[in-house]
């Protein structure tokens, strides 16, 4: 096997974020595309802030809305996928230190990985997903406002 | 103004800001908080939650190019990503208990000082400084490409570096930026790494310090999905025409132009979160 060496491991890093970075952009045109075609004449309203919909908050509504090819669910996993990428990269390092056998960055990559993880986790515990409720399909000044806040 | 409008609108100004971002250094997020929420009068909120989305989109495209040149060092960035991560964290739940219009009044300020520290001279240093313990035992020392070869540098004051990531870190979290200023500053002018390795590993720090906010951001409902697409999109194609042109344009009065802009957002931001119109 060849051996990992730094230049290597540069290389598949610059790889790794190049494709997460394009396969998170396609995701989130498709999803807008879609999304302005059925909603491009509603009227957006960012004066007020309302918070997103539970659906489009934790990793799995928003996996569960995607599938269901919801716009903007697919946007939302889309910008899951783009914050996945620099998390894919933390992972690879981990992976390229140990191969190096260099514990001290072994260490230093597994503690940034599980501050990362930590912050992306806590939509689990914070949020509960009806299983029955969807996102609605467009956004517009006229929905009701959500009935939960922060 | 219906949505496909707005899209458009917010589109064109992602793609400006990308643009002069990633042609003077300064990233485009710095702008796109003040564009949304002074222009469009979008919810701060918002506007931070769709800038930390775009900058990780052109922090990591930036980075995917600058990695495999050989002026990263993946080291240095990944053991000061402890910093940077842990105190985006920090920001990010800090920006939920401080009101929007104490954001805008650290907005102006970090503003005022991005513009004053890119554009202030950069001295030249004495070469081969003293070998630092901890820099040796982190493995930091190393070398970066240059017309003559590899040219090796020595990284001198890790905990001085390390405290003022957090910093940067922070404001990441609290304010949506890449705080590349800060990111610079510890690295350039505290750590002394050559300046080129500085930027290049600031931007690749970047991505996953603003990960770690905006799964934060994410789980609070701050990333509107139908904000945040055109905001990445818009940024992320102006950037990549930044990039390509940059190695042939004059971007010295762009610079001084764009941080005049800077300065002027600055001072606006300021003056609305103080009067507490934001």
């Amino acid at each position: 096997m060849r051996e990992w060496s730094d230049d290597r491991v540069q290389g598949v890093i610059g790889t790794l974020l190049r494709w997460g970075v394009i396969f998170a952009a396609l995701m989130v045109l498709a999803g807008g595309a879609m999304y302005l075609g059925s909603c491009g004449s509603t009227i957006p309203d960012y004066r007020v802030f309302r918070g997103e919909p539970p659906e489009l908050r934790a990793v799995t509504g928003i996996v569960r809305e995607a599938a269901s090819l919801n716009p903007l669910g697919l946007i939302q996993f889309g910008l899951l996928l783009l914050i996945a990428t620099p998390l894919a990269r933390v992972a690879f390092s981990v992976v390229a230190f140990a191969l190096q056998r260099d514990r001290t960055y072994v260490v230093v990559t597994l503690f940034v990985l599980a501050v990362v993880l930590f912050g992306l986790s806590r939509e689990g515990s914070n949020t509960v997903v009806p299983p029955e409720r969807f996102a609605p399909m467009c956004i517009s000044s006229d929905a009701p406002p959500p009935s939960f806040h922060r | 103004m219906n949505s496909l409008e707005f899209s458009l609108l917010v589109w064109l100004g992602g793609v400006a800001a990308g643009f002069l971002g990633s042609l003077t250094g300064l990233g485009g997020g710095i702008v796109i908080v003040p564009f949304l929420a002074l222009w469009l009068g979008v919810d701060i909120r918002y506007a931070i939650g769709a800038s930390l989305i775009s900058i990780i989109a052109t922090s990591s495209g930036a980075a995917a190019v600058y990695v495999k040149e050989g002026y990263t060092n993946f080291r240095i960035g990944m053991f000061l990503e402890i910093a940077t991560t842990v105190g985006a964290m920090a920001g990010a739940f800090l920006a939920a208990e401080v009101s929007p219009s104490a954001i805008a009044v650290v907005f102006g300020v970090v503003l005022l000082y991005s513009a004053y520290q890119s554009n202030r001279p950069r001295p030249e240093r004495p070469e081969n400084a003293a070998p630092d313990p901890v820099a040796t035992f982190l493995k930091m020392d190393s070398s970066y490409p240059t017309v003559h070869g590899p040219q090796s540098y020595r990284v001198s004051n890790v905990p001085g570096g390390f405290s003022l990531m957090f910093v940067a870190g922070t404001l990441s979290g609290l304010l949506g930026i890449g705080s590349g200023a800060v990111k610079v500053l510890a690295m350039d002018q505290v750590m002394r790494i050559p300046f080129k390795v500085s930027t290049t590993t600031s931007t690749f720090m970047i991505g996953v310090t603003a990960a770690a906010s905006a799964g934060v951001y994410l789980s609070r409902g701050y990333i509107d999905p139908v904000l945040a697409m055109p905001v990445m999109l818009g940024v992320l194609a102006g950037s990549m025409i930044g990039a390509r042109i940059l190695a042939r344009a004059e971007t010295r009065i762009l610079r001084i132009v764009f941080s005049l802009v800077i300065l002027a957002l600055g001072a606006d931001l300021i003056y609305n979160g103080l009067t507490g119109r934001i």
